[in-house]
């Protein structure tokens, strides 16, 4: 089997007696969706923090691309190819559009200890953003200031920053998050076309989107994953059905 | 899609604004080069010692927004900065070095390394937790200059006159002072207006709005930040080169925590982020001080009210009040 472009074994995070992340391993082979569904509370925002590095864990490990990451800060990380998005939308709101993908790609392009040039007028960032922001459907709003997006567009704003980082991997922490309907599918569109580019560990609440993407997933409860693997078979796991998805259709 | 970059990065709205304020600019320039002579011709050339003070202190205001306005690092012990810049001059002019080419970069460098070992320690913390220990260290600054007897400890240090420049008394008359005062001023404020814009200046500014974000697409804020406080601490140890040779005298007061706590009042009443906007801010505060103090003792009552009403009505100080008017307009 080739190294998966992720490995996560035995990660642990607990506050106090409260077990939040409790010995999860995972693999996600490169190219592959895997998304990672969980009732309120299993703690999958608490993973992703572990996984993009913000968050330190107890024990365990996280490897990319069979190389081990976990004492590396989210910065370095970053660096190897491993972006995230936020689930509150977290964007520069006095910016421009361009201007936030363009620093994205600032980040990784030559030194930013640069004092006098104009940065606003480096062509060449500027046109790795504009593909980007091309690439979700933004090009059009590149000139705007990204706090008057709608809150749809700023969630697809939030996808071009994490692609113009040249990102291998993308932690998605619930793109869908107080979308509309029409936005949502344009979301789920994006993510989509995303799959044929990148590896992508989607956290989503939203069932329909999260079957109609995922090539396998996982399913977190109080810090477990209590199944793992391709939907039709997670959807059919009683335990699943017990813990989460009876849950869901009773609601 | 290159003529959609093309496009954008033309953006036409903000380069007309950019003339407008080019122009502006100009006519402040204009006008302050002329105001020697003018004062002279009206008979009052105290004007031309005021307003080289206010020219002065914008110029340590203009370098403290680089740190507070662009980079959310409520410094509160920039008066620490000055004092040393005047010390330099003090020091070295104790010592028969009068030259400003020597006393410049004595006090410039002497600044930016006491910012970068006491930023490279405050900046370990963020919030009120930063404001205290750059007061911590601005007040040991000042409390070494009290006890540094060898320099005139609290009484503080004449100097032997003003500083010579490549040898020559350029800068003996007040008018002198005032263009060199006027010429630094013009090419720090032409300078950080192109480091805020650049690479370094859009880390600085995106890590003051959401530092989480700017880690997440790989920058670390500290070197950043720590850099924009090395470049405001050496820019306002100039300012207390040119303080010292205004009033030919070098004191510790200089270095007060009275005098960080007005550096910040400079910042937000000409409106933080803006770099003109503090130097416009510096002026008016002496200004009110000179206006405010010939009327009454309690004249500090009348610039607490004007600050909370300019606070008030424009979150962006003077210079966002302008904006607004100009808007208007």
């Amino acid at each position: 089997m080739t190294t998966p472009l992720l490995s996560v074994r035995n990660l642990r995070k607990s506050y106090g007696a409260l077990k939040v992340t409790d010995d999860v391993s995972l693999d996600v082979a490169s190219g592959e969706l895997h998304a990672i569904i969980g009732p309120n509370g299993a703690g999958k925002t608490t993973l992703i923090h572990q996984l993009s590095g913000s968050l330190p864990s107890d024990s365990g490990t996280v490897h990319l691309a069979g190389e081990d990451v976990t004492p590396l800060s989210m910065v370095a990380r970053v660096r190897r190819g491993l972006a995230r998005s936020f689930q509150i939308t977290s964007i520069l709101d006095g910016f421009s559009v361009l201007e936030n993908v363009a620093l994205a790609v600032q980040a990784r392009s030559d030194s930013s200890f640069r004092f006098f040039r104009p940065s606003a007028g480096e062509t060449a960032l500027n046109a790795e953003a504009m593909t980007a922001l091309d690439r979700v459907g933004l090009a059009d709003r590149a000139g705007r200031r990204a706090g008057s997006l709608s809150h749809g567009e700023k969630r697809q704003l939030e996808l071009a920053v994490a692609l113009a980082t040249n990102a291998r991997l993308l932690l998605l922490d619930e793109p869908l998050a107080g979308t509309g309907p029409e936005e949502s599918a344009i979301l789920v569109g994006l993510m989509r076309a995303l799959k044929a580019t990148h590896t992508i560990v989607l956290i989503e609440h939203d069932m329909d989107a999260v079957f109609a993407l995922a090539d396998r997933m996982s399913v977190l409860v109080y810090g477990r994953v209590i199944a793992s693997g391709a939907p039709d078979t997670v959807r059919s796991d009683p335990a699943v059905r017990a813990a989460y998805l009876g849950e869901e259709e009773a609601a | 899609m290159s003529t959609l970059v093309a496009r954008i990065s033309a953006e036409p709205p903000r380069r007309r604004a950019a003339l407008s304020g080019t122009a502006l600019a100009g006519l402040v320039l204009a006008a302050l080069a002329a105001l020697p002579l003018a004062a002279e011709a009206a008979g009052l050339p105290f004007l031309v010692v005021t307003a080289t003070r206010m020219m002065i202190f914008g110029l340590a205001a203009l370098s403290l927004d680089l740190v507070l306005g662009y980079g959310a690092m409520v410094s509160f012990g920039h008066a620490a900065f000055i004092g040393l810049g005047a010390y330099a001059v003090g020091i070295l002019d104790a010592h028969g070095i009068r030259d400003l080419a020597v006393q410049a970069p004595a006090a410039a460098v002497t600044c930016a390394l006491f910012a970068l070992v006491t930023g490279a320690i405050s900046l370990r913390t963020r919030g009120v937790y930063f404001i205290m220990i750059t007061l911590a260290f601005g007040q040991m600054a000042y409390f070494f200059m009290v006890s540094l007897a060898a320099y005139g400890g609290d009484d503080g240090l004449p100097l032997s006159g003003r500083s010579t420049l490549f040898g020559m008394r350029l800068i003996e008359g007040d008018p002198a002072l005032f263009y060199l005062v006027l010429a630094v001023l013009a090419v720090a404020l032409l300078a950080l207006r192109r480091v805020v814009a650049s690479r370094f200046g859009r880390v600085l500014r995106g890590s003051r709005d959401n530092a989480v974000r700017m880690q997440a697409i790989g920058f670390s804020p500290l070197p950043y930040r720590l850099t924009a406080y090395v470049i405001a601490g050496a820019i306002a140890g100039l300012a207390g080169v040119l303080l010292a040779n205004q009033a030919e005298f070098v004191s510790p007061a200089y270095m007060s925590w009275q005098r960080s706590g007005e550096l910040i009042v400079m910042v937000v009443l000409g409106g933080m982020g803006t770099l003109v906007g503090p130097v416009v801010g510096a002026a008016a505060l002496i200004a009110l001080e000179e206006v405010l103090a010939h009327y009454s003792d309690h004249w500090r009552l009348g610039l607490g009210v004007m600050l909370v009403a300019v606070v008030l009505l424009s979150r962006g100080g003077l210079a966002g009040l302008a904006a607004k008017i100009g808007r208007r307009a």
